[in-house]
């Protein structure tokens, strides 16, 4: 990875809930171009961490640094619409504040999306769903991706077309991708890093070094895929 | 011929019935019935606060709604109770001690039924300037920040992500919402201001295909519902807030059947 400045970096980043650390001493740097998947399990702080990034959740203590101008794209998990308001597919891309039609049009087409244009969101199945916040979010030209579970609730053909556009818009734009994740395998082969959280950054760097971390298969365990050459029963893994 | 009074009633009817069309529909997708109420029921002690003060009014109900909207907007998220729960006992608290500090405040004499359940038979041409120019005043500020309001509706965390600020999106709802019920407050009451906001645009919800046609929607239907409200008022001599309400039930009855 070229040593250029980081897109954005977080040192010691530390969030508290009350006496509870959310987020412990959490440091890394996303590079430009990188694809950086975040793993955890569930209550882990991967949210926590997202919305840090995103500047929602105020940090205890430590920083986060983005670099001036930097452009961020962001798809949530999901929209909590459940019917109450009326959005159609285009009015929501409007919203991105693209006032030129056929700019959306051209990115919801990239997307695959572009017959969905005046449906409702409310009734959109969850990969359409995630395909048009991901075309909303390119639309703002984004030097860096954050992207929340995208996969959620997807089936594997849907998971695995998802994960193909990503690749596809990665080699065209060079965009930085930063996704959370629960799905291993996949995580395995699209990252150049991945990032191992459990409050604290348990192990990170590229996956072939991930996947035989004791501490991935402590926090993972049978479902790291790999059979574990070690036992390590501690609840939270060590720090190098 | 129509009488006077009657036709400023209905012109200061239609126009709260344009101001609430945006704030109802932001109320309803945004999940905050009792978020209104709570507003609404604060500016009773406001009304209250401020006869013993010899102040006007409304000066008094903004205040009063301005420190609740914001109490409300920044302690709901702590305290590890549900919002709604929180919200329930800011309302109640609110309306109960209006009533206590209306009995207890030297020199208010408060028309109880009249701050209650409103009286738009009594509207003043003062009222109607005072309704009109505060109106204009929400609905500027709402449409410069629709965007805005919308995203921050949608999901707070995409709005932030693009950079959008979460704090001015609550100081516009907030102070706009503070502002409306000083302006309703005398027409339809406390009791019913979140009924004025709310069921017009639930009765629009299922029939609108955007957030746009949903508010003129929501606008025709609560017109309406003031107007034929006042008819009923004059033709049964049923008090008229409450009859605006029942027509504007009746309006929802009919949407959520269309719906089935």
């Amino acid at each position: 990875m070229p040593k250029t400045r980081p897109l954005l970096s977080a040192e010691n980043v530390t969030v508290k809930k009350g006496k509870r650390a959310l987020l412990d001493a959490v440091s890394f740097d996303i590079f430009p171009g990188e694809a950086i998947s975040l793993i955890g399990p569930n209550g882990a702080g991967k949210t926590t961490l997202i919305r840090a990034m995103i500047g929602t959740q105020p940090v205890s203590s430590g920083k986060l640094t983005r670099r001036a101008g930097l452009h961020l794209g962001y798809t949530p998990q999901k929209l909590p619409l459940e019917q109450l308001i009326p959005m159609p597919v285009d009015r929501f891309m409007t919203l991105s504040g693209e006032r030129d039609k056929a700019t959306r049009r051209a990115m919801l087409a990239r997307c695959d999306v572009a017959a969905l244009a005046d449906k409702q969101m409310a009734d959109l199945s969850g990969g359409e769903t995630q395909r048009v916040l991901l075309a909303r979010a390119l639309m703002r030209k984004p030097d860096l991706l954050i992207l929340d579970e995208p996969t959620q609730g997807l089936d594997q053909h849907g998971e695995a077309r998802f994960y193909q556009l990503l690749a596809e818009i990665r080699a065209e734009t060079g965009v930085a991708v930063f996704m959370v994740s629960h799905d291993l395998h996949v995580v395995m082969a699209q990252s150049d890093r991945v990032i191992c959280l459990n409050q604290h950054i348990c192990c990170s760097g590229a996956p072939e070094h991930v996947a035989e971390d004791p501490s991935y298969h402590a926090l993972f365990g049978a479902r790291a895929g790999i059979a574990p050459y070690q036992h390590n029963h501690h609840e939270h893994c060590d720090h190098d | 011929m129509i009488d006077p009074f009657l036709l400023r009633a209905a012109f200061a009817g239609v126009l709260i019935a344009i101001i609430a069309a945006p704030l109802g529909c932001l109320v309803v997708w945004r999940r905050m019935a009792y978020f209104g109420d709570a507003t609404g029921h604060a500016a009773l002690l406001g009304v209250a606060l401020a006869l013993s003060f010899s102040m006007p009014p409304i000066i008094g109900v903004i205040a009063i709604a301005v420190a609740m909207a914001l109490a409300v907007t920044f302690t709901t998220r702590r305290g590890g109770f549900a919002a709604d729960t929180v919200l329930g006992v800011f309302s109640h608290a609110a309306l109960a001690i209006g009533l206590v500090a209306a009995a207890l405040l030297p020199g208010v004499r408060l028309n109880l039924i009249e701050t209650l359940l409103g009286d738009i038979l009594t509207v003043s041409d003062a009222d109607i300037i005072m309704i009109a120019v505060g109106g204009a005043v929400i609905l500027t500020v709402l449409a410069l920040f629709w965007r805005g309001l919308l995203n921050a509706t949608l999901s707070p965390e995409l709005m932030a992500a693009e950079g959008g600020s979460l704090l001015r999106d609550k100081l516009v709802f907030t102070l706009s919402l503070a502002l409306f019920v000083a302006l309703a407050m005398k027409l339809v009451g406390v009791l019913l201001i979140t009924a004025m906001l709310i069921l017009p645009a639930a009765a629009a919800a299922p029939l609108s295909r955007s957030p746009e046609r949903m508010v003129v929607l929501t606008t025709l239907i609560g017109s309406a519902s003031v107007l034929g409200g006042l008819w009923m008022s004059w033709e049964a001599d049923t008090p008229a807030g409450p009859s605006i309400i029942v027509v504007a039930a009746l309006f929802f009855l009919l949407s959520a059947l269309k719906r089935l």
